[in-house]
């Protein structure tokens, strides 16, 4: 009874609502940023330094990535080097770009082409890899290139992350490459070719968008592509001590 | 209710005789000065917060809106019943108000309470564009006080929200300070022993999960009418007058945990809303809620009211006090909350054992056997003296509310007082006075709150809002709502338009709420009259979460006009005999 009572001064009121119902206008559709897939871009240099090796080199290296797009497609420019500051030459100079699509909730695909051109031949490679955050927070950048000469390579790229404090950070970087064919121009050897491990300690300055570091980096090469950097009179095997910055906009 | 619908109607039927007032607000750039920093922001009438926008239950008012920003804007009036193309929101109720444009709203106000306006474009609510709004009833109010202040909260970043979106989309922890630490680790494994510490950081290692995941947001200063912790700001009371407060949160992302270190608060209106009163030590006040609470400080000495986050990463702080100047020590922030295993459990596929089935076993015990026959005590004890709903939180659960129904068994965020007291929960909520008829709803709705933090992707069912259809209700119909939180956040749920009705098991004194909180592995549910035609915003709070996809459309099909038989239709099958 009581329910039907409310419901009558419900219509009632509906009906003296009525003037202000048929005043408003149309349902519109949705068109604003909201309805539209947010895009994000951002800068991140990981690596961004000077090393002094223990044969008195000195290299300026750096490591960054753009990426500008979606969750559902970003694309993203990876460029890293290695200038050597006596020679002004990079001994090493490569650039990526990707498109990445997710594939599952921590990892995505990447697919795109990559142009390494240092000091002496230049390659071009086509790109295929997946990143993304394994289980125990292990960050993971793996790819397959295949370059203009017909010849495969696989890197793999692992990083993780003490927090001694909040602000204080020790990371740890291990990248090896393996190649499937030889290519003796570049003076890559079949086989295990490289890896680098480093580990530096960053204080988050400003937020994280400026962290300074400190640190030693590893770089050893092996088998065939140790012989040819030997013939070459490079070294096989270096150790580095880094100071640079992270830095993150 | 009677009294309040016929007072509408008459309203609206005899528009000589109606109350009417004209408003002006401009929205403009302003500088905002939290004591930590200064930074540019939106404010209204060239503050922010905005003024304090009074009302009067039954008035009609008119309200222009003056754009003098570069972008455009939009003002929501979160909490009011008002025809939806007046709620406010671009894309939804109306195109937006655009730069140099005036926009005049015009509704009835058919409620009264404490609520609040801010910006429904971009991020200028974080940016400061938010304001309060209090609504004078018509009739008497169950409780007196002498005075009252708003105490408005918000969680002032010096960050842009723009920014904020961004730097949260590249690195999703980019804020959090709070995370555990090798140091945390050593003395975790001295106290639980280096085992169990390992395989602890293994179990969250291997979902990829932060136990420190609470706050997505850190490094704010909590900010009360504006004012930050050092900036103080003061309400000055006689010795013995009764206060009303009216808490709002107008935070981005941060709940606050409140309290007046010696002072009793008595909870008597959330959401706007009137409830039967409860004491309280300590309430926690999610994003967007309101709560009203009348402190009586009988000495002659400065109170100080504290708002802790929720994480523990920020507070807010004010006093209360005799004179101006005069002060009380600020308490310490307690101990960073870490989420438990219980807080995952609403995740899919994550078989923790025991965790399995937990939201069932919680709710069954609130719903059935705590609140069975609390109706009938409750009515007696209406006494509005103050005390009646305090007997009731405390035969529900153990004091100092370590068993809140409403938070995942063993959750790491269950509240606790900081006296050791009684803590608000919502099962203390009992309406004062139901503003709908108690009936079966219509049918229910499964909403599953989801989300992947490492991409920071928020969504409902698994669908952010660009890709989503609208939920379509039928005007006339009860919709009972189910909330199963599948992640590790909490999530303010607001539905714009029409009422939430949270199911706290006391069946018509169930409170009605604009804003829903859903703690990580619960599922709560709330029921809505779709009494209200149009299309309505429905999503979390949280800034940057509603930002990132948990958003809805809600289209009420019909109205008053074509759908009165099937109204009719709909509670002759589903109505209470």
């Amino acid at each position: 009874m009581s329910s039907r009572l409310s419901l009558t001064l419900f219509s009632l009121l509906s009906v003296a609502l009525l003037p202000v119902a048929v005043h408003a206008q149309e349902m519109i559709d949705d068109t604003t940023a909201r309805k539209q897939p947010l895009t994000t871009w951002g800068v991140q240099f990981e690596e961004f330094e000077y090393r002094y090796s223990d044969d008195d080199e000195e290299l300026g290296a750096w490591n960054a990535d753009f990426f500008y797009g979606t969750d559902d497609f970003k694309v993203r420019w990876l460029t890293k080097g290695e200038y050597a500051i006596e020679e002004q030459a990079y001994e090493g100079l490569e650039n990526q770009l990707v498109g990445q699509v997710p594939i599952s909730k921590f990892f995505d695909a990447k697919a795109g082409v990559r142009f390494d051109t240092p000091e002496g031949q230049d390659r071009t490679y086509a790109v295929l890899g997946i990143a993304g955050l394994a289980p125990q927070w292990f960050e993971i950048d793996a790819n397959l290139y295949i370059s203009d000469e017909g010849k495969a390579s696989a890197e793999l790229d692992v990083e993780y992350e003490w927090l001694l404090t909040n602000y204080w950070i020790l990371g740890a970087t291990f990248d090896t490459t393996i190649a499937f064919s030889e290519d003796s121009e570049i003076g890559i050897g079949k086989g295990l070719v490289s890896t680098e491990t480093g580990l530096r300690l960053r204080y988050d300055l400003v937020d994280r968008a400026f962290s300074p570091y400190i640190g030693v980096v590893h770089e050893r090469k092996y088998s065939d592509t140790a012989d040819f950097s030997k013939m070459d009179g490079g070294s096989i095997e270096d150790w580095f001590a880094v100071i640079g910055a992270r830095i993150a906009f | 209710m009677k009294i309040r619908l016929s007072a509408v109607l008459l309203g609206l039927l005899m528009p000589a005789l109606v109350l009417a007032g004209e408003y002006d607000l401009t929205v403009d750039r302003v500088q905002i000065d939290t004591g930590d920093f200064v930074k540019e922001g939106i404010g209204y009438n060239g503050a922010s917060p905005g003024p304090v926008m009074r009302f009067k239950e039954g008035e009609e008012v008119k309200i222009n809106v003056t754009n003098n920003l570069d972008e455009t804007t939009s003002i929501h009036w979160h909490g009011l019943i008002l025809p939806f193309n007046q709620d406010g929101v671009p894309g939804i109720s109306f195109p937006g108000i655009k730069p140099g444009e005036t926009f005049t709203y015009e509704f009835p106000i058919q409620q009264a309470g404490t609520y609040w306006f801010h910006s429904h474009s971009g991020f200028q609510e974080p940016d400061g564009a938010y304001g309060a709004i209090v609504i004078e009833p018509e009739g008497r109010e169950p409780f007196r006080y002498d005075r009252e202040y708003v105490v408005q909260l918000t969680d002032k970043h010096p960050h842009s929200g723009d920014r904020i979106m961004r730097n949260l989309k590249m690195m999703p922890d980019y804020y959090n300070r709070e995370q555990q630490t090798v140091g945390e680790f050593f003395s975790d494994a001295s106290e639980n022993g280096l085992m169990s510490t390992i395989r602890d950081r293994m179990a969250w290692g291997d979902m990829r999960m932060m136990k420190a995941d609470v706050e997505d947001l850190q490094g704010f200063t909590g900010l009360i009418n504006g004012r930050g912790p050092e900036q103080n700001w003061t309400g000055l009371f006689e010795p013995g007058e009764r206060i009303r407060l009216r808490f709002i949160n107008s935070s981005a992302m941060t709940y606050f945990d409140i309290r007046i270190p010696g002072l009793d608060m008595t909870v008597v209106q959330a959401d706007g809303n009137n409830v039967q009163p409860v004491n309280v030590d300590e309430f926690r006040i999610g994003v967007a809620e309101t709560y009203d609470v009348i402190v009586r400080p009988k000495d002659d000495q400065a109170y100080t009211i504290f708002a802790e986050s929720m994480g523990r990463s920020g507070y807010a702080r004010a006093t209360l006090a005799p004179e101006e100047g005069m002060e009380a020590a600020a308490p310490q922030l307690r101990e960073p909350a870490r989420l438990t295993m219980a807080d995952m459990s609403g995740m899919p596929g994550m078989d923790h054992g025991s965790m399995a089935g937990m939201d069932h076993s919680n709710m069954e015990v609130m719903d059935h056997s705590n609140m069975e026959g609390m109706d009938h005590s409750k009515m007696e004890g209406m006494d509005h003296s103050g005390m009646a709903g305090m007997d009731h939180g405390d035969m529900m659960m153990s004091k100092g509310g370590a068993n809140d129904p409403f938070y995942a068994k063993g959750s790491g965020l269950m509240p606790t007082a900081a006296n050791g007291g009684k803590f608000l929960s919502y099962a203390d909520l009992k309406a004062q006075d139901p503003l709908y008829e108690d009936r079966e709803p219509t049918r229910e709705i499964e909403l599953r709150l989801t989300g992947n933090m490492e991409r920071y992707i928020w969504s409902i069912n698994g669908i952010k809002y660009e890709d989503a259809d609208p939920i379509r209700l039928k005007y006339g119909e009860r919709v009972r709502f189910k909330f199963v939180n599948e992640t590790m956040m909490t999530h303010p749920m607001h539905l714009h338009g029409m009422w939430s009705i949270l199911d706290v098991g006391a069946g018509q004194w169930n409170p009605i709420k604009h804003t829903v909180s859903v703690n990580p592995g619960t599922t709560v549910y709330m029921e809505t009259e779709v009494d209200a035609p149009g299309q309505w915003a429905f999503h979390c709070h949280l800034s940057y979460h509603a930002a990132a996809g948990m958003f809805r459309k809600v289209i009420v099909e019909g109205g008053p006009d074509s759908t009165q038989a099937k109204a009719d239709a709909v509670n002759e099958e589903g109505g209470e005999a």
